[in-house]
């Protein structure tokens, strides 16, 4: 049933808060350190789990799929609702930082794509 | 009446008008631009118009409006992120080899930390901010989420989503122009680009307009860079930047 699969998914999202900001109450930092990223690997981890059991799940993972599909349309709903006025500022902030990462991310291709040509020889040899 | 009945259902009518622009950027994007830029993007871009129209709450200020903010609140939004993880393979990490995960590693690190650097150029100071902007700098997913973990001010949680929706822009448009430059014409190349760009919308757009068979090299490394800038923006980046900014 997609009403497990939703389960899962609440029981992932809530271990991950919780791990998130008892971690940031650990250190010193308040909020929530980390949470999505912890619900993520949670995620992960049972999946590749169950699917190592043979355990089959195809029908709550609907539940959970539906919910992934949601996310664009979540951010775009996210995004109308931000304090843009207010934001329009930094407008050029964005615009640098964003083509700057890019172009920087581009030229990195080739010397990691080095390391990777020595790590395929080395695994021939 | 129109108006008591919408007001009383604000979320269901936020799901009506999201699915609108929705499918209005992605026809825009088909049928206009050819399938230059994806059509979340454009999609993200409309709605910060939007917001535009409203004060502080963006549309959500506006009559009828109130459900969209509700839609996109943290809550639901960090749902909807987590569950995404279902579509991460772990076997499949082992294709991208060691210079796949290099790359993811750098791609996050050099993003976040170039997206610092130059938010303190542009005169942020604060560690939540310079927080939120560097790990907007990775993608649109993990600059929001950051924030709102940590509690940053609206407009700067709406500059991280601009960040990386110009990202998405400038892969998508420019990947095919630089691709055989930069040696992006192998199985191996695609999935380091994958890891170190990270954006899978402007990653895929780009890789498809430069080799089809690519797309699911650079998508495989991609879908990984999301969950780890999840993880340690907000942690162990946080707390260097707190380290050195507070």
């Amino acid at each position: 049933m997609n009403i497990y699969g939703v389960s899962l998914l609440a029981f992932c999202f809530l271990f991950g808060k919780i791990t998130g900001t008892f971690i940031g109450s650990l250190i010193g930092l308040s909020g929530d350190i980390g949470g999505v990223g912890f619900s993520m690997f949670l995620l992960v981890f049972i999946n590749s789990y169950l699917k190592k059991k043979n355990i089959n799940i195809s029908k709550s993972k609907n539940g959970i799929l539906f919910w992934s599909t949601m996310y664009i349309p979540i951010v775009v709903a996210m995004s109308a609702s931000q304090n843009v006025k207010a934001a329009l500022l930094g407008g050029w902030l964005a615009i640098t930082v964003g083509v700057i990462v890019t172009i920087i991310a581009f030229m990195l291709v080739p010397l990691i794509s080095r390391i990777g040509k020595k790590d395929l020889n080395n695994k021939i040899k | 009446m129109i108006e008591k009945i919408i007001g009383a259902n604000g979320l269901v009518f936020a799901f009506f008008i999201v699915g609108v622009i929705m499918y209005l950027s992605y026809l825009f994007s088909k049928k206009i631009l050819n399938n230059i830029i994806p059509g979340a993007a454009i999609a993200i871009i409309i709605a910060l118009f939007l917001a535009f129209l409203g004060e502080e709450k963006g549309v959500a200020n506006l009559p009828y409006m109130g459900g969209v903010a509700v839609l996109g609140g943290s809550m639901l939004r960090d749902f909807s992120v987590v569950a995404t993880a279902m579509g991460v393979d772990v076997s499949k990490i082992k294709q991208a080899g060691f210079s796949g995960i290099l790359s993811l590693f750098i791609g996050v690190s050099f993003s976040f930390f170039l997206g610092v650097v130059i938010a303190l150029f542009m005169g942020y100071s604060d560690p939540i901010s310079l927080t939120t902007i560097g790990a907007g700098a990775c993608t649109y997913i993990v600059g929001p989420v950051t924030g709102s973990a940590l509690g940053a001010s609206s407009e700067i949680i709406a500059l991280s989503v601009a960040t990386g929706v110009i990202k998405v822009i400038v892969t998508s448009i420019f990947t095919p122009l630089i691709a055989s430059r930069i040696g992006l014409n192998n199985p191996n190349s695609a999935m380091i680009f994958g890891g170190l760009i990270g954006t899978t919308s402007g990653v895929a757009a780009g890789l498809a307009a430069t080799d089809e068979k690519l797309v699911p090299y650079g998508t495989l490394t991609a879908t990984f860079y999301t969950g780890l800038g999840c993880l340690i923006c907000p942690s162990l980046f946080y707390f260097l930047i707190d380290l050195f900014f507070s």
